[in-house]
């Protein structure tokens, strides 16, 4: 089936994430949409398989415009989606997965059934068809089984068989890859490409270079909600040079505006080490994180780069005392910190700015008067008004927030966040752990961020900071370390560096 | 018209969920007449009633603050873990652990004990207890992993029991073990009353001087503060270095400390002995009165005296009216439930 969008919007909030997107995906193709997280793609699949719906613009299925509004509509228009958490039932069988959904169609609003969804919804036949499309895909998968007993990848095929026993015509995968073994991993990829051979159009959404690279035709890269750019993966059948397509791709998904110099000028040549990471191990959900050796001296800043999830956050957690590693020691200025609780870490003048400024880093429903008397809570039993009011007012005006002392932090805009997350900050810190510091941020913030960091540095500040910004990690780091899957690479000077070569790092081959 | 004009202009001017909070209460009214209706009774026939069984006489007005001394004390003791973002439903467990520790202190004084010192022991007792049946509620929850909600259901169950084996096992009545509770105490172990009624000053100065103290340590000290950062958002109050465990454990035995006293009044001044059903549900009805104030400490003595008003007022209903006294409990949740709904659908409104 041909799916065409035409100039959709959509936006939460403030936040435009999907903004003028147009895309046509010919039926018998696999198309990917590339991009790092927060880029609008998932909003874009969700809106295709009618999890949400669009502001404006249009959905065509073959050349047909239709009306989205919920999953079962989606279905009934033949659009499937493969979420990347499986949405299923862990406590119920294989086959009644395999079954469910399928009272939904009878009430939705888009009557273009296909033959398909009005077959048998016997239990019996229906167990018959699973077995028959476990055959011809070459799945192992035994109606009777338990469904809490298989893995993330059985999951999936047992989800991609329900969605084509429905009549899709239409797969949308959203991140599949993530979390599946390789053997199942090239069980999909097989199964992707023979769907594409029978004439259904894929949807691969991902941010992953090599799987994309692997295994679709065509690809848009998205950012900021934006289409950046499309590209041809295979011409006439034939691969194209993939470091080439490589690195355009990496140039498309981080960009490269924004190239202010504002480094600090210290030599760190003379400097002694003042952090000292010995035989790290820090365990995650998904991966294992380990490092052999890292020393860094005091003002240097470390920057941490990779696509994301491949474990610069667990250092980053692991150094904020908020990750207890497995083994493997951190010493900060000759101390110790293994095994230390939380506020020690503090203590010894450990800061850490979360990504996520509502969830982990401010207090949501509290004014930012108030969080500045949490900064001083130590201080006695009863809240010194006319102080902390003070401090407050004076942090707004130094760091030019735009709100006032009783305005609630979830009212602030993201960089009006990200100012008071620093202002809440110790003044003397020795280490500064940042995550995404400027991501979704105006230029201008960004670089008036940056300026503070560079000062502290001065000062002898040490910083690790995750960016999905190449260019701002080139900008500021001193030395970066790229991550992969839990592997971290040797340090490289970021001034021998260009955005090319760190790409192609990125892109899974240490240089 | 421009007189109308002007009149509009000022109905502009009140935000919108002052008219869902008075529309609701219409509606809940509307909701309890037709309650009243449908089980053939008079809706004004039963608002005199109730209102002559609260303040008809001096003896059933006293029977009001009576009951509200306890339900300020566990509303109190509830802000502080409402504040911290917990639901602890444990708090009749908690009354009832304090009726328990109180009723074991009066037992044990000897004869010739000076009555005063004794009944301020027994209450100190009645407060510790509560607060341990908190506490235990609290480590259940952090450590144990398990829902506040239901370590504290489990928690109340256990005290129920503890107080059913005792009423009927080793403090029973000399020759009979009845539901009517253990041998009352002699009078020098109660709480002074006012003429013969159940009116305690005392009770009333320790549940107002209670109420007092919440208020303040709610809206201005460092500690009401970090509860409300903990109860907003645990991760990110962690992250910014408030102790959030030493907070939340803290927050289970303060409320469970105030219900334990909500627990000794129950014995010292109103049963002047242990009975099964000690909490009188008083910790339930306190959950009510706080989920109705929304958190506002200054809100909780007018709700309390509204609710334990239609509590003792209804008790005349059965007499009078011949309607069963638990109307009272569907007017109280019929209240919640439409306050609740207004602010959902003002809510909704704004979105």
């Amino acid at each position: 089936m041909r799916v065409e969008l035409s100039h959709v919007y959509k936006s939460f909030g403030n936040v435009q994430a999907n903004h003028d997107v147009s895309m046509t995906v010919e039926a018998g193709t696999v198309y990917g949409i590339l991009g790092e997280n927060g880029a609008g793609k998932s909003t874009l699949s969700k809106m295709l398989s009618g999890f949400i719906t669009k502001d404006s613009g249009k959905i065509l299925l073959n050349g047909i415009e239709v009306n989205i509004q919920t999953p079962a509509d989606a279905i009934c228009a033949g659009v499937g989606m493969l979420h990347q958490d499986p949405l299923d039932f862990p406590s119920l069988s294989v086959l009644d997965n395999f079954m469910a959904g399928r009272s939904a169609l009878a009430k939705s609003k888009i009557n273009k059934t296909n033959s398909k969804t009005k077959k048998t919804t016997g239990r019996d036949a229906l167990a018959k068809e699973l077995q028959h499309l476990s055959a011809i895909f070459g799945f192992d998968l035994h109606p009777s089984d338990r469904l809490a007993n298989l893995t993330v990848g059985e999951r999936q095929q047992l989800e991609i068989l329900r969605l084509l026993s429905l009549g899709v015509q239409t797969l949308i995968l959203d991140e599949p890859t993530t979390g599946i073994s390789a053997s199942q991993k090239t069980a999909l990829f097989t199964a992707v490409k023979q769907l594409a051979a029978e004439g259904k159009s894929i949807i691969f959404v991902s941010h992953k270079l090599e799987d994309v690279e692997e295994l679709c035709d065509r690809l848009m890269v998205m950012r900021q909600g934006k289409v950046i750019g499309e590209a041809e993966v295979k011409v006439n059948g034939r691969g194209r040079e993939s470091a080439e397509l490589a690195s355009s791709l990496v140039e498309m998904m981080f960009g490269r505006e924004l190239a202010i110099p504002a480094k600090h000028g210290i030599s760190l040549d003379h400097q002694e080490p003042a952090l000292v990471i010995d035989d790290l191990l820090v365990e995650g959900d998904r991966l294992s994180l380990q490092i052999d050796k890292l020393t860094v001296k005091a003002g240097e800043v470390i920057g941490l780069a990779g696509l994301e999830g491949n474990g610069q956050q667990l250092l980053l957690l692991a150094c904020a005392g908020l990750l207890k590693p497995k083994s493997g020691t951190i010493r900060i200025n000759g101390t110790d910190m293994t095994n230390r609780a939380y506020n020690y870490f503090r203590k010894a003048g450990i800061g850490y700015l979360p990504a996520d400024r509502l969830q982990d880093g401010l207090i949501r429903g509290l004014s930012i008067h108030e969080h500045f008397m949490l900064r001083q809570s130590s201080s006695g039993f009863f809240i010194n008004w006319s102080d902390t009011r003070k401090f407050a007012q004076e942090a707004i005006d130094t760091f030019n927030i735009r709100g006032k002392t009783l305005t609630k932090v979830e009212k602030l805009s993201g960089g009006n966040q990200q100012r008071t997350q620093i202002a809440l900050l110790p003044e003397y810190l020795s280490l500064l752990l940042m995550e995404q510091p400027t991501r979704g941020l105006d230029i201008e913030s960004t670089l008036w961020i940056w300026k503070q960091m560079m000062e502290r540095c001065e000062k002898g500040m040490m910083i690790f900071f995750i960016s999905s910004d190449l260019d701002e990690i080139l900008q500021y780091s001193d030395r970066l370390l790229v991550f992969s899957g839990g592997k971290v690479s040797q340090p490289m000077d970021a001034k021998t560096l260009t955005v090319d070569k760190l790409g192609q790092a990125i892109g899974g081959k240490f240089a | 018209m421009p007189k109308n004009l002007l009149s509009l202009q000022i109905l502009k001017n009140i935000p919108k969920v002052t008219y869902f909070r008075i529309g609701a209460f219409i509606v809940a009214l509307l909701f309890i007449a037709t309650i009243i209706l449908l089980s053939s009774g008079s809706p004004p026939q039963v608002a005199i009633g109730m209102w002559n069984g609260a303040f008809g006489s001096s003896d059933r007005f006293a029977r009001v603050i009576s009951t509200l001394c306890p339900l300020l004390l566990a509303a109190c003791g509830l802000i502080f873990t409402f504040t911290a973002g917990l639901y602890n439903l444990g708090i009749e467990g908690q009354i009832t652990a304090g009726a328990i520790a109180t009723t074991l202190i009066l037992r044990l004084i000897p004869e010739g004990f000076p009555p005063a010192i004794a009944i301020i022991l027994a209450m100190l007792s009645g407060l510790l207890g509560g607060g341990l049946w908190g506490l235990m509620a609290g480590l259940l929850n952090i450590y144990g992993k398990v829902s506040e909600i239901f370590a504290g259901l489990g928690m109340n169950f256990m005290a129920q029991g503890l107080a059913l084996y005792l009423v009927f096992g080793p403090w029973k009545r000399s020759g009979v073990a009845s539901m009517s509770g253990t041998e009352p105490f002699s009078d020098a172990f109660a709480l002074p009353t006012i003429n013969n009624t159940d009116f305690s000053p005392i009770a009333l100065a320790i549940a107002i001087f209670a109420l007092m103290v919440t208020a303040i340590a709610i809206k201005a000290t460092y500690y009401g503060l970090k509860l409300k950062a903990v109860g907003n958002n645990l991760r990110a109050a962690y992250v910014l270095g408030i102790p959030a465990i030493g907070q939340m454990l803290s927050s289970f035995v303060i409320c469970g400390a105030l219900a334990g006293l909500a627990g000794s009044l129950q014995v010292v001044a109103v049963f002047h002995r242990l009975i099964p059903n000690i909490s009188s549900n008083l910790g339930f009805l306190a959950l009510l009165v706080v989920m109705l104030v929304n958190y506002n400490p200054f809100l909780i003595l007018p709700i309390a005296f509204l609710f334990s008003s239609l509590n003792v007022g209804s008790l005349e209903l059965p007499l009078s009216l011949n309607l069963d006294s638990s109307l009272s409990g569907i007017i109280q949740g019929a209240l919640l439930l439409f306050a609740i709904l207004g602010e959902g659908l003002a809510k909704l409104s704004k979105d």
